[in-house]
């Protein structure tokens, strides 16, 4: 497809870096040519410089001809004039602006006709609720989803006292007390597709495909603290941290703000009616001892320094706070960080471009395309969920009778509002999703390419 | 340094330089010359096992490629491709002198057309197709063919850098998002017009080889000819022909995409089209008026004079007539247009109008800031602002052109011919044109000069295709040592 990217902040890059490698036509429009030069010479892609939200800039950039334009500057008025100006050039193109004050989406949802929008992306709202999903099932690294919510794959660490260490995953059922399948482990580094015989040890990553009614069942059974969180320790007062306290505020758990600027903490206190605004520096161990950090169920460290994230989750961990979650915004934090003991880690440039990523396979979904894909380990695997129609073929045959490529694990079908752990006598029909498991990138475009 | 991707880049080049051959094999077959189809046997037999082992060595490479790798990659592509397309010369014989056979193809890869060779028809055919045929891949360039045949799969944007290093011009873009997509376009325009060319070529009653061997040298703007004579004996109307083919290869690639869009209107606007179009029309005019007492008809006056501005502004290096007899005035004028050249983009040679018309700016620029120095002043092309860094870039080629054109006409005059024959020869190779003036005119050749001299011109013809900088590099320190 023919997509226009318009502004190369974070959010733009990582875009451009993952739609060029799904193949789509991209253009980019820029202030900064020097910005424009790097990301051109890096991925596949022609630039425009100018200001995306002027008609002359976007009709540059074949605004006529393109399918979808993504406006994610630093501005929301610019992102919306942006999206506004390629409507009103070429009406039949899709819109997605990022938009991060409320108050806007509240008016961009409710005055459709005015503002044509396909998508509004908030990167910190999405941050924040994905926050609020971990802490309702701590001890889950991460959570995937699946078919609208029904099937998961989430994240595991093996530590020295988990119930899973030396087990092999052919026993694995009989710990668990339920079915879930293990479709893949990170092993120093290393993501492998393991077999029955594979033998879990300690430090190993394992990646755990269940439908999510039985999550509760495996975190209890795995003797995985199911305590619910009561009391959350944010570090930082930016956007995130304001969205999180709302909403933690609704689901009734005691919240605590730590954030350094006095001005933010009056306006924070003012709209967190229920959350404790206490002003310090998260950076200072005395500080965080004084606010009990031994004693809180989660640490969350959202301030706009990787560092100093990282820093307060590991000090936190070391106090024996049971989840923490780190936000990293450069790339090469988070490699980094994947090999200390941070607990969960953000990234809300991530997130958003993910949501972006899955919106773009749909505008694109044909016959079985895939609905959506997700990096799993590290980004060494992806799990990729795709609608079964009639067209599918080898629907209605059991899937010990399948020929798979090699590296391709199905991880999970879900029929309607059911989702099952596949066997050896499950099949899939048309109307079914289906998540598959792969080691290799951008290998699967649709269901078909499984088939050996 | 990613050497094994180079490696691997280097390995395909050969292999399609190899598949390049395969034509020139079958038509010595055709015509039952048994030395040529065993030198271009040889031949390739020798490049598909190169090919394969350094494909086999290069295995493993790196993701890692930037801006040096890119061009170090394009420099030595071309060297490589030039000392391996020189030998089916030699081993047919016809060239005994494997200096003479390099000088002969550098010349036909870098679209000079300067020759060695005195009996050009006396050659087997399969090598005059191949000497021609040089031309045409070199004109838009063998890693540009790479570029649209190749698919580069994920993250590819490094592709860029080649594109960069092997097409002509300052400010080097794509068409579209897809680097493949631009090589492909690129390279369909250049075949549609080839093949037009060609046809045109055929209704004039010309012998099909001698018209393919000539579209070649057309399209490219190489200009060996298939007569000991150039084009001087064939009919007006296929000088004619070849007189409006070798304007349109001189100009931009881009301004033909853009007609194809229907955009008419911002190819009329485009200052170096205009400056292009003017320039020869103003030299054609002048022309006439001071050669016009040579020649019986106005008509036969026209023709010359047009076939000539045309052939050497586009840097292609036909002839019509000996020029060399023409008036100073009339000789001086070909000298501008050799420095001149075509269009950027284009397939032709010499510093480019869109270099020329940037100078003069910067120029005017500069004399403005002199009077006006707190005048806070830009250059403009095309109603845009010009980066400061294209500016300087100009600047620098412009300084290197004229280095290396001065110590290239030194070497040269260590042979002992005159002056007028040591600069146009310089120029002549180092703008891609092909014949200069004196003992190197359009009815001479060059195989007069020493080794050392056609090593000169050698390095000259590969600076000017590929625009000094990539061949610099190579003689740079610190291309060579690690970061």
């Amino acid at each position: 497809m023919n997509i226009i990217i318009a502004g190369a902040g974070k959010v733009g890059k990582v875009l451009v870096r993952q739609l060029t490698a799904e193949g789509h036509n991209l253009t980019i429009i820029d202030q900064n040519s020097h910005t424009l030069e790097g990301l051109v010479v890096k991925h596949d892609a022609i630039g425009v410089q100018g200001n995306c939200a002027a008609k002359s800039v976007l009709e540059q950039a074949d605004v006529q001809t393109a399918d979808l334009v993504i406006a994610a500057t630093n501005a929301d008025e610019v992102n919306l004039l942006c999206c506004l100006t390629a409507h009103g050039i070429n009406p039949n193109i899709h819109t997605i602006a990022r938009i991060r004050d409320p108050e806007y989406t509240e008016q961009i949802m409710t005055m459709r006709q005015t503002f044509p929008l396909s998508l509004t992306v908030n990167p910190e709202k999405l941050a924040a609720m994905e926050i609020e999903r971990l802490l309702k099932f701590p001890g889950f690294l991460r959570r995937e989803s699946f078919a609208k919510g029904r099937s998961e794959i989430v994240e595991l660490r093996i530590d020295s006292k988990s119930k899973l260490k030396n087990v092999a995953l052919m026993d694995m059922t009989g710990v668990v007390k339920c079915r879930v399948l293990v479709c893949a482990v990170l092993r120093d580094g290393q993501a492998v597709a393991p077999s029955g015989n594979f033998v879990l040890q300690e430090g190993d990553r394992i990646f755990v495909t269940a439908p999510t009614s039985t999550l509760a069942v495996l975190l209890k059974n795995l003797d995985i603290t199911t305590r619910r969180v009561r009391r959350v320790l944010l570090c930082g007062g930016g956007r995130v941290s304001f969205y999180l306290a709302g909403l933690l505020e609704k689901d009734r758990i005691s919240v605590q703000l730590l954030e350094k600027d006095r001005n933010r903490c009056l306006a924070l206190a003012e709209a967190l009616p229920e959350t404790a605004v206490v002003q310090g520096d998260c950076s200072n161990q005395s500080t965080l001892d004084d606010l009990g950090i031994n004693l809180c169920d989660a640490v969350i460290s959202l301030t706009g320094l990787d560092e100093t994230n990282m820093i307060v989750s590991l000090y936190a961990a070391n106090q024996g706070v049971g989840q923490t979650i780190t936000k990293l915004s450069r790339e090469e934090s988070i490699s980094i960080a994947n090999s200390m003991n941070l607990g969960s880690i953000i990234s809300p440039k991530e997130l958003c471009s993910n949501v972006i990523v899955r919106y773009v396979r749909a505008m694109q979904n044909q016959t079985g395309a895939a609905v959506s894909v997700h990096a799993i380990a590290d980004g060494q695997a992806e799990a990729v969920e795709f609608q079964v129609d009639a067209g599918t073929p080898n629907c209605d045959v059991p899937l010990k009778e399948l020929k798979l490529k090699q590296g391709v694990l199905i991880a999970g079908i879900v029929h309607g509002m059911q989702s099952e752990v596949p066997g050896g006598e499950s099949r899939f029909v048309p109307g079914d999703r289906v998540v598959v498991v792969t080691g290799r990138r951008g290998m699967l475009q649709q269901l078909g390419d499984i088939f050996a | 340094m990613n050497i094994k991707m180079m490696g691997r880049f280097i390995a395909q080049i050969i292999a399609i330089e190899a598949a390049f051959m395969i034509p020139a094999l079958f038509i010595s077959l055709g015509y039952g010359e048994w030395p040529g189809v065993k030198a271009f046997g040889i031949t390739i037999g020798i490049m598909i096992l190169l090919a394969a082992g350094m494909f086999l060595l290069c295995r493993k490479a790196g993701r890692l490629f930037g801006a040096r790798e890119g061009f170090v990659c394009v420099a030595l592509s071309w060297i490589v491709m030039s000392l391996l397309g020189a030998l089916p010369l030699v081993l047919c014989g016809q060239v005994p002198r494997y200096i003479d056979a390099l000088f002969e193809i550098v010349s036909g890869f870098t679209t000079t057309g300067a020759s060695v060779i005195a009996d050009v028809e006396g050659l087997y055919r399969g090598i005059l197709y191949w000497r021609s045929f040089t031309h045409w891949v070199g004109g838009m360039g063998v890693l540009v063919f790479l570029l649209a045949v190749l698919p580069t799969g994920n993250g590819a944007g490094f592709t860029m850098h080649l594109l960069r290093a092997e097409s002509p011009g300052p400010d080097v873009g794509k068409l579209v998002p897809k680097m493949r997509q631009t090589a492909l376009i690129l390279y369909c325009i250049y075949i549609v017009l080839t093949i037009i060319n060609f046809i045109f070529l055929l209704s004039g009653k010309m012998h099909w080889l001698h018209a393919l061997c000539t579209a070649f040298g057309t399209a490219g703007t190489g200009g060996f000819g298939t007569l000991n004579t150039s084009l001087a004996e064939v009919s007006p109307y296929i000088q004619n022909v070849t007189t409006v083919f070798m304007f349109l290869f001189g100009i931009n690639f881009s301004c033909f995409y853009l007609l194809l869009l229907g955009k008419l209107r911002s190819i009329l606007k485009d200052e170096e089209l205009r400056l292009y179009v003017c320039l020869a029309i103003a030299c054609v005019v002048s022309l006439v008026l001071a050669i016009r007492p040579l020649y019986g008809t106005l008509e036969e006056t026209i023709r010359h004079a047009a076939f000539q501005v045309s052939s050497i502004m586009t840097t292609t290096g036909f002839s019509t007539t000996d020029f060399d007899l023409w008036p100073s005035f009339a000789k001086g004028i070909l000298l501008l247009l050799m420095v001149v050249g075509a269009c950027a983009g284009s397939t032709g040679g010499g510093l480019k109008c869109i270099r020329v018309l940037l100078l003069f700016k910067v120029l005017g620029r500069n004399i403005r800031q002199i009077l006006n120095p707190r005048n806070v002043l830009v250059v403009r092309s095309n109603g845009k602002v010009v980066d400061e860094k294209v500016l300087s870039n100009t600047n620098a080629y412009f300084a290197a052109y004229m280095i290396i054109l001065v110590l290239g006409t030194l070497i040269l005059s260590l042979d002992g011919f005159s002056v007028e024959t040591n600069l146009s020869a310089a120029l002549a190779t180092f703008n891609n044109i092909g014949p200069g003036l004196g003992a190197v005119g359009p009815t001479c050749n060059f195989a007069a000069y020493s080794d050392l001299s056609k090593v000169t011109m050698c390095l000259m013809m590969l600076a000017g295709r590929l625009e000094i900088f990539p061949l610099l590099v190579l003689f740079s320190r610190s291309t060579w040592t690690r970061k």
